[in-house]
């Protein structure tokens, strides 16, 4: 079954697996690394809060969860500088979706607003604890070893396994919307006491959908932390990154399933673009409030179905004056 | 820890954590009469304290005259980003959609204020009573910290009065209870919505000045404010007055007491673990209404 949405889908995913051989200047596919693994950060973000509507500002202790895991695996069984290293990426998205059902058997005990102020609370608990206590190094952050590969092809390997954590993130959330369980978390959005009525187990319903959620975000923390080679608390457990992926996917489409991905791929390339030519990390504050700002006003949605209704309105419009030349071709004919 | 330490701790609360109190009913009258959570709320405490810094250090303006002029700018400042973005949000997303407008706001003014001021951390020190102190109950108080609890008391005490002696006040007071109701017995809710959030933002000049002067700061130092603040208004129940009042100062004696009594470092953290203890077994904090769980 190839219709003509599928095909677009396959293209775009084609051109971003053509790209790092086309375009070889490893500021270039670094840039585009980093777009990846934001955009399947954001797509499984999307997959719980977007579906749910619970707006989740706790993504940063999954990736950071992640991250810490995979240093500090690296580290205790002394997995040397290799390719060996990416075998552990797994096991720190398995350890992420561990934390987040403490998480989520505390926060989603409460409904939307003190849910999303509940996540940042929770947030801090993890950031504070990572620069305090003694196993994760505290400020000084942790070393990974650093894998020989030559400048060039450097990013390479990077590159490809962020973007089949694209692919994942992207297919699992394209299922969860067929499934019977996807449907589930979107009545809940809709009417959370009215899906309960209609006997839907919201309790387990939304813990899972949480759970789920964790693995691609803690995957991609471990792939940035070998990638880096070297993390610190503040920036695997950074506020900012909580809030840029919830901004991604409302800029693109909250709860759709292109939105996500188109919001990650233009705001980090953007901002990664701003920082490797203006120094002035306060420019990219203006211009990416600013932005923001923009849609919300002009396009509430989002950009996704933003243009969708566009173009649903104007396939109205034809039809329906074809529909009135029809009514006159057939008046005059009489 | 002895019992002086711990005396003092807690004096020590009371005077810094009325500060807090102040910035968190300004958050919470926002979020009870419009549903809006006012992420800004930090990064215009800090605007705040720019603004009383650059009229004392550029213009010799003592920061509590400053205030006549800093408190009315806030105000329109509100005012005006209440109307342009926060009046647009509408429908089921409008609570979380205005996290995200809010926190837009608060980048632009960070990056501002990068940009004006540096960040380079500065603190408003030029007046003679903020590097002084006076002997009070066995030990010694900077002028500033008694100042800043009578400046935040006065101004609580006005919207106090403000809210259960005035008519506005009790429009207010409807517009929190239930806006639909209130609109329905004739009160114009949207024009009582701009005028909280102008007020909302107005407090945080003079909690923004306090804080400058008892703190050195930048503009990122509006994530610590602003993750206290939210803790704050949660633990106190959302949308409910006496809830910041309390949990305000509560929470600055705890974290003075866990800071003699165990240490500093995880003084910070004793307060995230006591609000998801206490949201574990009170969902809607602690003066929170139990309609707040239905969404």
């Amino acid at each position: 079954m190839l219709t003509k949405s599928r095909l677009v889908w396959v293209g775009l995913f084609a051109l971003l697996a053509l790209f790092p051989l086309v375009v070889t200047t490893p500021t270039w596919t670094s840039i585009i690394m980093f777009a990846l693994l934001y955009m399947a950060i954001t797509t499984s973000w999307n997959m719980f809060s977007g579906y749910s509507g619970y707006v989740a500002l706790g993504a940063a202790c999954f990736f950071g969860t992640g991250a810490y895991t995979v240093a500090l695996l690296a580290k205790h069984w002394n997995v040397p500088a290799s390719g060996d290293l990416f075998w552990l990426i797994p096991l720190g998205g398995i350890l992420a979706m561990i934390v987040a059902l403490p998480i989520g058997l505390i926060a989603l005990r409460v409904r939307r607003h003190t849910f999303v102020v509940i996540t940042i609370a929770i947030f801090f608990v993890f950031q504070l604890s990572a620069i305090n206590a003694s196993f994760t190094g505290g400020t000084a952050g942790l070393q990974l070893p650093f894998i020989p590969w030559s400048f060039q092809d450097f990013n390479l390997p990077f590159y490809y396994l962020a973007f089949a954590m694209v692919v994942v993130a992207t297919l699992l959330s394209a299922w969860v919307r067929q499934t019977r369980f996807g449907l589930q978390l979107m009545a809940i959005r809709d009417d959370e006491d009215r899906a309960l009525g209609l006997g839907v187990k919201v309790w387990a319903v939304k813990l899972s959908g949480f759970v789920m959620s964790a693995f691609v975000i803690g995957c991609a923390g471990g792939l940035y932390a070998i990638y880096q080679g070297q993390i610190y608390p503040q920036f695997v457990f950074n506020p900012l990154f909580d809030i840029s992926v919830a901004l991604m996917a409302f800029l693109g489409g909250f709860g759709t399933l292109a939105g996500p991905l188109l919001g990650a791929f233009v705001l980090e390339t953007m901002q990664l673009w701003l920082t490797e030519n203006y120094s002035s990390g306060s420019l990219y504050l203006i211009i990416f409030g600013a932005l923001f700002l923009i849609v919300i006003i002009f396009m509430p949605q989002g950009v996704v179905v933003y243009v969708k209704d566009r173009v649903t309105k104007r396939e109205d419009r034809e039809r329906s004056l074809l529909a009135q030349n029809e009514v006159q071709i057939a008046g005059g004919s009489q | 820890m002895s019992f002086t330490n711990l005396v003092h701790a807690v004096i020590d609360g009371i005077l810094t954590g009325s500060v807090y109190a102040l910035m968190a009913t300004g958050l919470t009258l926002i979020f009870g009469v419009m549903d809006i959570i006012n992420v800004a709320q930090g990064v215009f405490v800090i605007l705040g304290s720019y603004l009383s810094y650059a009229l004392s250090v550029h213009f010799g303006i003592d920061p509590f005259v400053g205030l006549l002029i800093t408190v009315p700018t806030m105000f329109l400042v509100g005012i005006v980003v209440e109307r342009a973005f926060i009046a647009r949000l509408k429908g089921p997303e409008k609570t979380a959609m205005s996290i995200l407008v809010t926190y837009a706001v608060s980048l632009v003014i960070e990056g501002v204020l990068n940009m004006v001021f540096t960040t380079n951390p500065v603190q408003i020190n030029n007046a003679s009573y903020i590097n002084s102190s006076v002997h009070l109950f066995g030990m010694w108080l900077p002028y500033i910290y008694i100042f800043g609890f009578l400046l935040a008391g006065g101004f609580l005490g006005s919207i106090y009065f403000m809210l259960y002696r005035t008519r506005f006040g009790a429009s207010v007071r409807a517009s929190l209870a239930d806006q639909t109701a209130a609109a329905l017995v004739g009160i114009d809710v949207k024009k009582v919505s701009t005028i909280c959030f102008g007020i909302g933002i107005a407090v945080t000049a003079a909690g923004g000045m306090i804080y400058g002067a008892t703190n050195a700061f930048n503009a990122s130092s509006s994530y610590d404010l602003i993750s206290r603040l939210l803790t704050i208004i949660v633990l106190g129940g959302m949308g409910s007055l006496a809830g910041a009042l309390v949990a305000g100062i509560s929470m600055i004696i705890l974290e003075d007491i866990v800071a003699v009594a165990w240490s500093p470092v995880w003084s910070n953290i004793t307060f995230f673990i006591l609000l998801v203890i206490v949201l574990s077994f009170r969902p809607q904090g602690l003066f929170g209404k139990q309609s707040a769980r239905v969404a």
